[in-house]
C-alpha cells in the first residue's frame, strides 16, 4: 500500500483520467466538471463517437473494442494518463475498478487511484479470504465452504454437507458471473465444472466456493465511505434485491426493514407488517445501525478509504444477515445514496483521494426520502433476458429535474454493442417517501422511450406495478416468484386476449397517426402543385375514402410469434377518421388527430384527448413502428413491399414469417463468442444436451440439443464470433 | 336541413369583398315553397343514385369477392387506393356504366376507371374488375376502357392497367371483336399514346388471356405477380386441346416465364403487395419534364384560394323538379367558385346565356351557363366568350341546362341558325380544357351549343335530376303524332283521339326513360352522374387534370357571318 509521505508530496487534483466508458465515466465527468477538473476519456474503436467521448476535455484511443485490449488494458491507460498529464484515474466501475494490481500500477506510476488502497481490494476480491478476515472482525457470515483445495471429489462431499441448495460461486469476479445453485447432488458436477470454466475465462482464476443458498433471500447492502485519515462511516443501506439472472435491476434506498419478527407475517398480512414499521420506528433504527456497524467493522477490518459497498444477505425468515462480499469501488446504484443523503459521492471520491478528511461524521448524515434507481437494459426478456445488441433508432428519456436523474451514456442513433454491458440508462427518482417515489418512477417508466432494440422498460413498469413490490415484499427470487403475474401466460386465455386488444386499440391509434401525419405533409408540400389532389378528407366519387394499414405486432410476452393486424381508416367528411380493426372486441374509433410536429399527435377518442408520441424507423427491411400512449408501449412492423426480392428462387417470406431454415436448425440466441463446441458432426445426442456454449455480454450461454437426434451442419469452431440468429446446427433424426 | 349559410368573415376578408364587384348574391330562397319540394325530390334522387352506387361499389357479388381475396387478390379499387399517393382524391369515372343494360348486372362495367395522384404525378387508372364475369369485356367495358385512354390522350395521363381479365366476352363477340371502337382499339390506343410519350404501365395480378395479352405486351413497362399473374394467347385446356401439350398455368404464362424467359413482362413481383408497390415504384422514375407543359407554361394557380361563401351542399335544393320552371343559374355558379366571386362578361346583353371570369381551387375558369333558351344574342355572345377565353387559355365550364335555340320565324328571320352556329364553331374548335355539367335539361341543338359530348368536352357529367334528348318528350310525341297521322290519313285510316293519345304516351315514355341521366350514364354518353354539392369538388379536379398538358393554340374553321 502507498505511504502517507508519498500521497502528501502528490500534486492535487486538477486532471482525471477516466477508465472506463458509457454512463459512469459520463456521470465522473459530471462531477469533475463542477469541481473545476478537467477529464481524459479513453475509448476502445467501437467507443469512438460515444458520449463519454465527447463530454472529455481529452480523448486518447487505447485500443481496439473486445474489453480485454481496451478498457482491460492497463498499460494503455497508463500511458494515455502520463500523455494528457492526468494526476489521477478513475476506474468507475467494472473493468479494472476492481484490480488490485491496477490500482498498485497506478500508485506506482504516481498516479492517485480514486478508490480504496489496492491491499484492500486484493483482501476483499479473494472471496474466501475476505470470509475468514470478517469471520475474524466479528461479522456474520453464511455457512459454506471456502478451502483453497479444488478437487471435485472433495468439493461435492463439502456441498453435501452444507446441504442443498447450494450456491456455487467464483471466488474471484462479480456481476453474478459464473454462479449456479444446484438443488440437488446429482446435478452438482456439471454446475461446478461449469462455474470453473467461467470463471477461468472471465477472471482468469478458476477458484470456487460453496455456500449455503438462501431460499428466501434480500440483497441488503451498506454504502461506507472512509477517507485516508481512518475516518469510517456508513451512508445507510440500499435493498438490491430485485434481481434476474444475478444481476439487479431495480434498486431502492433505504431499504424497507420489517421487524424480524413479522417478516414470515409480512406474506401473507402485508397490511400488519406495514403499520408495524410505523408503530415500532425503534425496531427499523436498531436494525439498520447494526447492519450499518457491521458494514463499517467489515470496511475497518482491510483498512478502507474512498467509497465502498458491503453486501449482506439477509434472511427475511429469520430475519438473520450474513455478510456477503464487499465491493470495492462506486457502485452502479451509487446515486439512490446520493439521493437520500443529498451528497455527492464522486465529490466525496475525489476529495477523500486529495486526502481531504470526510465532510461529516455519523451522526451528521442525513436521511431524506426514499429513491428508486431502474437499470434499463437493451435485452430480450422474454428470452430469459438474454441481452440484445443494437441500434437506438429512437431514444428519448424523460426530462430531468432535480428529483429525476437519468444517468446514460448513450444517445439517439448509438449503438448498443456485443461488447461491452447492455444497460442503456439508469433511471433514478426521489420522493418524500417510498410511496410517492414509486409513483413517480412508474410515471418515468411510462414515458421512457427508447426503440430499436428489445429493452426491459416494460417489464420495469410491470415489477413497479407489482402489489408486492409495491408493498415492499422484496426478495431475490421475486421475479421468480411472481413470474405468472409478471409475464403474461400464453395457456391463461383472459391476460393473452387484453394484450391482443390493447396492441389493436394501439395499432388503430397508430393508423391514425400515420395517415394525419402523411396527409399534413402532403398537404403542405403537395407533390406536382397539385394541392386539390391532396385536400383532406381525400376525395372519391360516392364513397368515403378508405386506407388499409398492416402491421405486424410481435406479442412479447410468449412465443406464438407475430401477428397481422389490418386496420381500415375511412376519412370521414368531418376530417375524424374511423378506424376499424375488423375484430369485434375492440370497436371502431373515432379518431380526431390533430400532428403537433415531428412524432408527437394529440388525438381526440371519445371525447377524451391525450397525446401519443411515436418513433418511426427501418430496420431488418421493415419499418418499425412504437407508441407511446398513457402508460402503454407497443411495437408493430410494417412490411416495405419494395424491399422485397425480386428473385422467384427465394423462398417468399414476408416478414412475419420466421426465416426459413431447414428443420431442426438451432439459431444463435444472440449475437456473441463460441466458447466451446462439446459435440462433433454426425454426433448422437440427447434432448437437452449441451452441444455448444456461447459468451455474450460476459455471460455463458449454453445452447442445447432440442430434440434428440444426429448433430449435422455444424461448423463454429470455438473462438468464433456469430451473429444473432445464425443457424448454429440442426438435430436431424437418424 | 342547411345550415344557415352566411360564413362570418374576418375584418381583412370583408375589406377585401368591399372591393370585389364580382361577388354573387346568396340567390336562394329558403323560404320559398319550392325550396322543401326542391330539396326532398333531389334527396330522393341522391338516395337512389346512392343505392345504385353502393350495389356496383360491391363488385361481382359476396361470393366472388372471397374468391378472389382468397387468392391474396384485393378488389380493383384497393388495388387503385394502394397505388394512389396515401391520402390523395381519385376521380373515378362512370360508376354505373353498364347499369341496366345487359340482362345480367355488370357493376361499373366490369372495369374501374379513374384519375389520381402517384408521387405527385396525376394517372389514368384501368383496373379490371375479375369479381365481375372474370374481368371479360363486354361492349360497354370495351367502350369505358377506350374512353379512359381518350381522356389519357387528351390530357396526356401516363397509364396504368391493371390487368386481371379473361379477354373479350364470347358470346358478344359481334359486339366487341370486329369495329373500330372495340377491342383492337385498346392496343391501338396504347402504341399511340406510346408514341407520343405517354407512359403505358400493365401490373399484371390476375389472369391476362389470349387478346388481353396485348395490354402488358404493348406496355412501356410491365410487372407480373408470381402465382396469380398469367400471360398466354391461349389458356392450358387450349394449348391442350390444340398440340396436347400439358403444361400448368404458372408453367405455361407465369411471372417467371415471363420475366426470364420470354422477356414479355419485366418486373417479378412476389405477391400484389409487391407488385403494387413497383408500380408506384416505376410512375416515381418517369421523367415527364419534355413533355408536361402545365402549369408552368399558363396556369396563374392560386392556392391560397377562399371555399365559396354560401353552403355548397346547397345545390342539393336550387334545381327544381320539373325543368320548366326556370332558377338563376348564378346561385349555382356562387356555390361552385371560389369565394362565390364572378365576374360577368356582357352582363346585360343576351342574358339567358351568363358568362363570366372566376376560379375554383385557385385555377382560373370562364363559366357559360344557361338562364333560359338561347336566342340569337345570347349565342354571339357565348362565342365571343370562347374566343376570349381560348386566346387567354382560360379552360372553359359549361353548365347546362338548356330546352334549346329559339325557334319561330322572328328567329330564323334573325339567322338564329347562323348565330348558333357560330356557337358551335366556337365550342368545337376551343382547345382550351373544357367540363361540361349538365344540371338541368340538355336538349337538342343547345345540347351541341353547350359542348355535348359531341363536342370532346375533356370531362362531362350529370347530375341525378339531368335529361338529354333531342327535344322534350312531349315536344316530340307531338311532333311524331302529327307525322303519324298524316301517314295514316294518306293511307285512309282513321285516328281516334284515344289511341293518338296512347301513341304520344308511348312517345312520352321512351323518351322519359330514355332521357334519364342512368340511361346516359349506362351507356357512357357522359363521365358520370354526382351529386351536385361534389359539383366544386369535380370541376376542380377535372380542370386540374385537363391542365396535364401543354396549351394547345386554338384555330376557327369559317364563321358564318
Amino acid at each position: 500500500s502507498s505511504s502517507p509521505v508519498k500521497s502528501e508530496t502528490k500534486q492535487r487534483i486538477e486532471k482525471i483520467l477516466i477508465a472506463n466508458r458509457g454512463e459512469i465515466a459520463c456521470r465522473i465527468m459530471r462531477t469533475a466538471k463542477k469541481l473545476g477538473i478537467q477529464t481524459v476519456a479513453v475509448y476502445s474503436d467501437a467507443d469512438r463517437n460515444s458520449l463519454h467521448v465527447k463530454h472529455a476535455d481529452e480523448a486518447v484511443r487505447i485500443g481496439p473494442p473486445p474489453a480485454r485490449s481496451s478498457y482491460l488494458n492497463a498499460s494503455s491507460i497508463i500511458e494515455a494518463a502520463s500523455r494528457t498529464g492526468a494526476q489521477a484515474i478513475h476506474p468507475g466501475y467494472g473493468f479494472l475498478s476492481e484490480s488490485a494490481d491496477f490500482a498498485q500500477l497506478c500508485e506506482d506510476e504516481g498516479f492517485t487511484f480514486i478508490g480504496p488502497p489496492a491491499s484492500a481490494i486484493r483482501e476483499m476480491g479473494d472471496k474466501s479470504a475476505s470470509k475468514r478476515i470478517m469471520g475474524a472482525a466479528g461479522v456474520p457470515l453464511v455457512p459454506g465452504y471456502h478451502g483453497n483445495e479444488q478437487d471435485t471429489d472433495l468439493m461435492k462431499s463439502e456441498a453435501d454437507k452444507i446441504g442443498y441448495p447450494i450456491l456455487i460461486k467464483p471466488t474471484h469476479g462479480g456481476g453474478g458471473k459464473g454462479m449456479r445453485v444446484v438443488q440437488s447432488p446429482s446435478e452438482f458436477v456439471d454446475s461446478f465444472l461449469g462455474a470453473q470454466r467461467e470463471a477461468a475465462a472471465s477472471f482468469g482464476v478458476d477458484t470456487i466456493l460453496l455456500e449455503k443458498y438462501i431460499t428466501k433471500p434480500r440483497h441488503i447492502e451498506v454504502q461506507v465511505f472512509g477517507d485516508k485519515h481512518g475516518n469510517i462511516i456508513h451512508l445507510f443501506e440500499r435493498d438490491c434485491s430485485v434481481q434476474r439472472r444475478h444481476q439487479k435491476i431495480i434498486e431502492e434506498a433505504p431499504a424497507v426493514i420489517f421487524a424480524s419478527k413479522f417478516l414470515y407475517i409480512s406474506y401473507y398480512m402485508s397490511i400488519i407488517v406495514m403499520e408495524s414499521q410505523f408503530m415500532q420506528p425503534n425496531v427499523i433504527s436498531d436494525f439498520r445501525s447494526h447492519l450499518g456497524q457491521a458494514a463499517v467493522s467489515a470496511a475497518k477490518a482491510v483498512g478502507y478509504h474512498n467509497a465502498g459497498t458491503v453486501e449482506f444477505i439477509v434472511d427475511t425468515l429469520s430475519g438473520n444477515f450474513y455478510f456477503m462480499e464487499m465491493n470495492t469501488r462506486l457502485q452502479v446504484e451509487h446515486p439512490v445514496t446520493e439521493m437520500i443523503v443529498s451528497q455527492d459521492l464522486v465529490e466525496w471520491q475525489i476529495r477523500v483521494a486529495n486526502g481531504e478528511p470526510l465532510p461529516m461524521n455519523q451522526s451528521q448524515v442525513p436521511l431524506s426520502g426514499h429513491a428508486f434507481e431502474a437499470r434499463i437494459y437493451a435485452e430480450n426478456v422474454p428470452k430469459g433476458f438474454l441481452p440484445a445488441t443494437g441500434v437506438l433508432h429512437h431514444y428519448r428519456p424523460v426530462p430531468l429535474s432535480s428529483t429525476v436523474r437519468v444517468e446514460t451514456g448513450v444517445e439517439q442513433g448509438d449503438t448498443v454493442s456485443m461488447h461491452y454491458d447492455p444497460m442503456i440508462a439508469k433511471l433514478v427518482i426521489w420522493g418524500e417517501n417510498r410511496a410517492a417515489a414509486l409513483v413517480k418512477l412508474k410515471d418515468c417508466l411510462s414515458k421512457f422511450q427508447v426503440a430499436g432494440l428489445p429493452t426491459n422498460i416494460e417489464f420495469l413498469l410491470k415489477l413497479a406495478n407489482h402489489a408486492a413490490f409495491e408493498k415492499g415484499d422484496v426478495e431475490t427470487h421475486f421475479i421468480e416468484r411472481f413470474k405468472d403475474e409478471l409475464f403474461i401466460d400464453p395457456s391463461n386465455s383472459v391476460s393473452v386476449q387484453k394484450a391482443y386488444d390493447d396492441a389493436k386499440h394501439s395499432a388503430a391509434l397508430v393508423a391514425a397517426c400515420i395517415c394525419e401525419k402523411e396527409h399534413a405533409f402532403l398537404r403542405k408540400n403537395p407533390p406536382g402543385g397539385l394541392s386539390i389532389w391532396y385536400s383532406s378528407p381525400p376525395f372519391r366519387v360516392h364513397h368515403l375514402a378508405r386506407r388499409t394499414i398492416e402491421l405486424e405486432w410481435d406479442c412479447e410476452h410468449y412465443d406464438s410469434g407475430s401477428k397481422m393486424l389490418t386496420l381500415s381508416v375511412i376519412y370521414q367528411p368531418d376530417g375524424s377518421l374511423l378506424i376499424e380493426t375488423g375484430n369485434s372486441s375492440v370497436p371502431a374509433l373515432e379518431v380526431k388527430v390533430a400532428h403537433l410536429g415531428n412524432h408527437e399527435f394529440k388525438v381526440e377518442v371519445g371525447g377524451i384527448s391525450f397525446d401519443i408520441s411515436l418513433a418511426i424507423y427501418s430496420k431488418d427491411q421493415t419499418e418499425n413502428i412504437h407508441i407511446w400512449h398513457g402508460s402503454h408501449h407497443h411495437h408493430f412492423r410494417q412490411r416495405v413491399a419494395l424491399k422485397l426480392s425480386d428473385d422467384d428462387e427465394i423462398k417468399h417470406k414476408s416478414a412475419s414469417d420466421t426465416p426459413s431454415h431447414p428443420l431442426g436448425a438451432v439459431l444463435a440466441p444472440m449475437a456473441g463468442l463460441v466458447v466451446k463446441v462439446l459435440v462433433q458432426n454426425r454426433s448422437k445426442v440427447e434432448e437437452g444436451q449441451p452441444i455448444l456454449v456461447l459468451e455474450a455480454m460476459k455471460m455463458e450461454h449454453v445452447v442445447k440439443a432440442p430434440t434428440a437426434g444426429y448433430v449435422s451442419g455444424l461448423q463454429v469452431t470455438s473462438g468464433q464470433q456469430v451473429s444473432d440468429s445464425t443457424v448454429l446446427f440442426s438435430v436431424k433424426d437418424g | 336541413p342547411w345550415r344557415s349559410s352566411l360564413i362570418t368573415l374576418s375584418p381583412l376578408l370583408q375589406a377585401k369583398r368591399q372591393l370585389c364587384l364580382g361577388i354573387l348574391p346568396d340567390g336562394v330562397d329558403r323560404n320559398s315553397e319550392s325550396f322543401p319540394r326542391n330539396s326532398k325530390a333531389m334527396e330522393d334522387l341522391i338516395s337512389q343514385l346512392q343505392s345504385h352506387i353502393n350495389k356496383v361499389l360491391a363488385g361481382g357479388g359476396a361470393e366472388a369477392v372471397n374468391r378472389n381475396k382468397s387468392r391474396n387478390k384485393l378488389l380493383p379499387r384497393e388495388r387503385i387506393d394502394r397505388l394512389l399517393d396515401p391520402g390523395s382524391s381519385f376521380l373515378e369515372l362512370s360508376q354505373l356504366a353498364g347499369h341496366e343494360v345487359y340482362e345480367e348486372p355488370l357493376p361499373s362495367g366490369g372495369i374501374v376507371t379513374g384519375i389520381g395522384p402517384v408521387h405527385g404525378r396525376l394517372c389514368m387508372f384501368v383496373a379490371n374488375d375479375p369479381t365481375v364475369k372474370g374481368g371479360t369485356y363486354y361492349p360497354i367495358t370495351i367502350k369505358k376502357h377506350l374512353r379512359a385512354q381518350e381522356i389519357a390522350a387528351q390530357c396526356k395521363l401516363p397509364c396504368l392497367y391493371l390487368v386481371d381479365s379473361g379477354g373479350a366476352f364470347l358470346p358478344k363477340q359481334a359486339e366487341v371483336f370486329p369495329d373500330k371502337d372495340n377491342f383492337g382499339r385498346i392496343f391501338y390506343n396504347q402504341a399511340i399514346m406510346s408514341s407520343e410519350g405517354i407512359p403505358q404501365i400493365a401490373l399484371v395480378l390476375g389472369s391476362c388471356t389470349a387478346g388481353g395479352a396485348y395490354i402488358p405486351a404493348m406496355a412501356d413497362e410491365s410487372v407480373m405477380v408470381k402465382g396469380n399473374g398469367t400471360i398466354f394467347l391461349a389458356g392450358p385446356p387450349l394449348v391442350k386441346a390444340a398440340t396436347g401439350e400439358e403444361v400448368s398455368a404458372e408453367d405455361l404464362g407465369g411471372a417467371t416465364v415471363h420475366c426470364k424467359m420470354s422477356g414479355v413482362s419485366d418486373y417479378f413481383a412476389q405477391d400484389e403487395m409487391h407488385a403494387l408497390a413497383i408500380g408506384r415504384n416505376i410512375v416515381k422514375n418517369f421523367h415527364l419534364a419534355g413533355n408536361q407543359g402545365m402549369i408552368d407554361g399558363l396556369q396563374r394557380i392560386v392556392h391560397d384560394y377562399e371555399e365559396p361563401l354560401y353552403e355548397v351542399g346547397e345545390l342539393r335544393c336550387i334545381a327544381p323538379t320539373d325543368l320548366k320552371q326556370p332558377f338563376d343559374i348564378r346561385s349555382v355558379i356562387a356555390r361552385i367558385v371560389d369565394g362565390s366571386v364572378f365576374d360577368e362578361f356582357k352582363k346585360l346583353y343576351g342574358t339567358s346565356l351568363v358568362t363570366g371570369f372566376a376560379t375554383i381551387h385557385g385555377q382560373p375558369v370562364g363559366i357559360l351557363g344557361n338562364n333560359g333558351i338561347l336566342f340569337n344574342e345570347s349565342a354571339l355572345k357565348g362565342a365571343h366568350f370562347i374566343e376570349l377565353c381560348t386566346q387567354r387559355n382560360i379552360p372553359l365550364v359549361f353548365l347546362q341546362n338548356i330546352t334549346g335555340f329559339m325557334v319561330g320565324s322572328k328567329s330564323e328571320a334573325n339567322g338564329i341558325a347562323k348565330s348558333g352556329a357560330k356557337m358551335v364553331m366556337a365550342v368545337s374548335c376551343a382547345k382550351v380544357p373544357k367540363v361540361t355539367i349538365v344540371i338541368g335539361g340538355s336538349f337538342g341543338a343547345g345540347n351541341y351549343a353547350m359542348c355535348g359530348r359531341a363536342y370532346s368536352p375533356n370531362f362531362m357529367f350529370f347530375w341525378p335530376n339531368a335529361r338529354i334528348s333531342v327535344m322534350g318528350g312531349a315536344q316530340a310525341a307531338g311532333v311524331l303524332a302529327q307525322v303519324e297521322k298524316s301517314n295514316k290519313k294518306r293511307k285512309g285510316i282513321q285516328w281516334t283521339k284515344e289511341e293518338e293519345e296512347m301513341f304520344k304516351a308511348k312517345v312520352v315514355d321512351a323518351y322519359d326513360s330514355e332521357s334519364s341521366a342512368y340511361y346516359s350514364t349506362a351507356r357512357l354518353w357522359d363521365d358520370g352522374v354526382i351529386d351536385p354539392a361534389d359539383t366544386r369538388k369535380v370541376i376542380g379536379l377535372c380542370i386540374s387534370a385537363a391542365l396535364n398538358r401543354a396549351p394547345e393554340t386554338t384555330k376557327y374553321g369559317v364563321f358564318r357571318m
